[in-house]
């Protein structure tokens, strides 16, 4: 009887299993470095607007402060998003003809509020508070990045829980002082490891309880 | 016996099958939040306007606050400060010269604080400025919290009191600053 296999076929059978020894192992690589990546966790995306509003120009170049238009985010879980009268407090009088803003106009006019698109969100199984961390050393730049160097608000950090968990494990390496809360430049000082536990004490934060399932899961 | 080795994977499978069923999504839940839409009401919001002729059972309170200038103190006058800061500086500069940013890019000028008529006017008058708004400057009902106005209200007297000088040598500035 004739040979069903060639002596070729036993190199093709060692590649073979050598494939199947490395496939899990790379497959895996492929799917972490998938999980990791911006693609996943939306690092850097940008989201459609009903208006091209510009971080960058209002609260950078005109300086005008978060609180004006994220009125909630000191003394409630979400930071509100400005309703149209804000905008129209000064687009009313300045740039009244650009196109760019003819949506502003028109919410105002047939009195149906702008439909913002969510650029970070959290999925609903998540509790999220805002006022918790902006009035107790943790600024906006930490999660959010500098805002105000953005033309159009693009997500800066993956905010999934490790994200989360990183900090709630290590809160002092990140806390500020008041006046820094509202710093989109803000770095840590060289000495923040001890500046870090002196502001832990400052705010009262017993920081052991950060990492419990319950704070983010309720 | 031989019944019950049957029937127990058999119920196991159909309760676990059943389960299965009742999956949800616990990542969109059928909640609404504070930014949902909602085909059922107006306007396709979660967020509901009140019914006409509803008063929230702090409207009073909020009301009486407006009515009632809290006494001064550097506490008050530090919030004032602050509060300032974020919702008037834009078009009233950090001094109240009228001279903010968005002044600047084109915004119709507001009077300085220190005009004649301003500095002779109550404080309250700045709290109903702030409240109900004046010419092309909108409300800031919405915005900024009856007790904020007060101290805003302080602040931008602090600012005149310092601008005319008086502030040193006015013997009673606390009644000043509370006129
Ligand atoms: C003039 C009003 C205005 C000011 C001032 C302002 N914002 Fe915004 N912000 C908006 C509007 C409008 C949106 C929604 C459109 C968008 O995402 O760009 C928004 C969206 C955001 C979002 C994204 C929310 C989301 O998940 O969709 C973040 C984060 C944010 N702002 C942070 C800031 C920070 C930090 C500052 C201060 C440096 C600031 N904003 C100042 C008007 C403002
Ligand atoms: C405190 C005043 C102020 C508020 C509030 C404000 N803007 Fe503006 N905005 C300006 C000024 C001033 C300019 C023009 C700056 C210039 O001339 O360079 C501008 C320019 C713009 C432009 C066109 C220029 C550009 O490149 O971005 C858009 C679009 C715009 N604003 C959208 C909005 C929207 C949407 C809101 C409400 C969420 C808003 N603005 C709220 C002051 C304001
Ligand atoms: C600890 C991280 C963290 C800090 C600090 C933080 N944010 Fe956020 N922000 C988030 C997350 C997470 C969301 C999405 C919330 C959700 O989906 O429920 C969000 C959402 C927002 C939104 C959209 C509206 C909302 O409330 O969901 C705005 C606007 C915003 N942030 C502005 C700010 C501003 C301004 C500051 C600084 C004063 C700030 N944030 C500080 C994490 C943070
Ligand atoms: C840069 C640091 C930092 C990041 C990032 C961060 N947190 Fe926090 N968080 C804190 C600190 C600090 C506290 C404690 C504040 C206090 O009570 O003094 C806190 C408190 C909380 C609390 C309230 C805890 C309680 O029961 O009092 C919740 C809920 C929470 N964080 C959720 C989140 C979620 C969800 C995320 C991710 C989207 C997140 N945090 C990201 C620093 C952070
Ligand atoms: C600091 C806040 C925080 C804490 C503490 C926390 N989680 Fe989470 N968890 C999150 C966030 C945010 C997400 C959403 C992650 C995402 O969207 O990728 C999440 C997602 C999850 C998920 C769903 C994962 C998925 O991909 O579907 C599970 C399960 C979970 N957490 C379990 C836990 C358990 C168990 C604990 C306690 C050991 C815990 N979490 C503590 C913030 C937290
Ligand atoms: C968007 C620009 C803008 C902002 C922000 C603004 N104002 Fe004004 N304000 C004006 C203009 C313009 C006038 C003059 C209006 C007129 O005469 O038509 C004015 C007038 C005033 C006056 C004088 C009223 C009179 O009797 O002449 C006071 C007091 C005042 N503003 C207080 C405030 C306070 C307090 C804030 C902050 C809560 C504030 N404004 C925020 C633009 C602004």
């Amino acid at each position: 009887m004739a040979q069903v296999f060639r002596e070729r076929a036993n190199l093709f059978m060692r590649l073979g299993l050598l494939g199947l020894a490395i496939l899990p192992g790379s497959l895996g690589l492929l799917g972490f470095s998938y999980y990791r990546s911006s693609a996943y966790t939306g690092v850097g995306r940008y989201v459609e607007q009903p208006v091209p509003f510009s971080h960058r120009h209002h609260a950078g170049e005109l300086g005008i402060d978060c609180r004006y238009c994220h009125t909630g985010v000191e003394k409630a879980a979400f930071a509100d998003l400005p309703p149209t009268e804000t905008c129209m407090t000064c687009h009313s009088q300045i740039w009244t003809n650009a196109a760019m803003l003819a949506p502003v106009r028109k919410s105002l006019a047939d009195n149906r509020p702008l439909r913002w698109q969510r650029v970070t969100s959290l999925p609903d199984y998540v509790y999220f508070d805002h006022s918790v961390h902006v009035s107790n050393g943790v600024g906006c730049s930490s999660c959010h990045g500098d805002v105000a160097a953005m033309p159009l608000m693009a997500k800066a950090e993956p905010m999934t829980m490790g994200w989360c968990l990183d900090c709630h494990r290590d809160p002092a390496a990140k806390l500020r002082p008041e006046e820094a809360i509202f710093d989109m430049r803000w770095q840590p000082p060289a000495d923040q490891p001890a500046k870090g536990r002196a502001l832990l004490a400052h705010y009262g934060t017993r920081a052991e309880h950060l990492t419990d399932c319950s704070v983010c899961h309720r | 016996m031989r019944r019950a080795i049957i029937l127990r994977p058999a119920a196991a499978v159909l309760v676990a099958s059943a389960l299965a069923g009742c999956r949800e999504d616990m990542e969109v839940q059928p909640k609404l939040t504070a930014y949902s839409s909602a085909a059922a009401f107006d306007q396709n919001m979660a967020a509901r306007q009140p019914p006409t002729g509803t008063l929230d059972r702090e409207a009073l309170e909020r009301e009486a606050a407006l009515g009632r200038p809290p006494a001064p103190s550097e506490a008050l006058i530090r919030r004032g400060a602050e509060r300032y800061k974020i919702a008037c500086t834009p078009c009233h500069g950090e001094a109240g010269l009228g001279d903010g940013i968005v002044v600047q890019r084109g915004f119709p000028q507001p009077p300085a604080f220190t005009e004649p008529r301003l500095l002779a006017a109550d404080a309250s008058h700045v709290v109903d400025v702030i409240t109900h708004g004046w010419g092309v400057m909108y409300p800031y009902e919405n915005r900024v919290a009856p007790a904020d106005r007060w101290a805003i209200a302080l602040y931008v007297r602090a600012l005149q009191l310092a601008q005319t000088g008086k502030d040193a040598a006015d013997p009673a500035p606390a009644q000043a600053v509370q006129r």
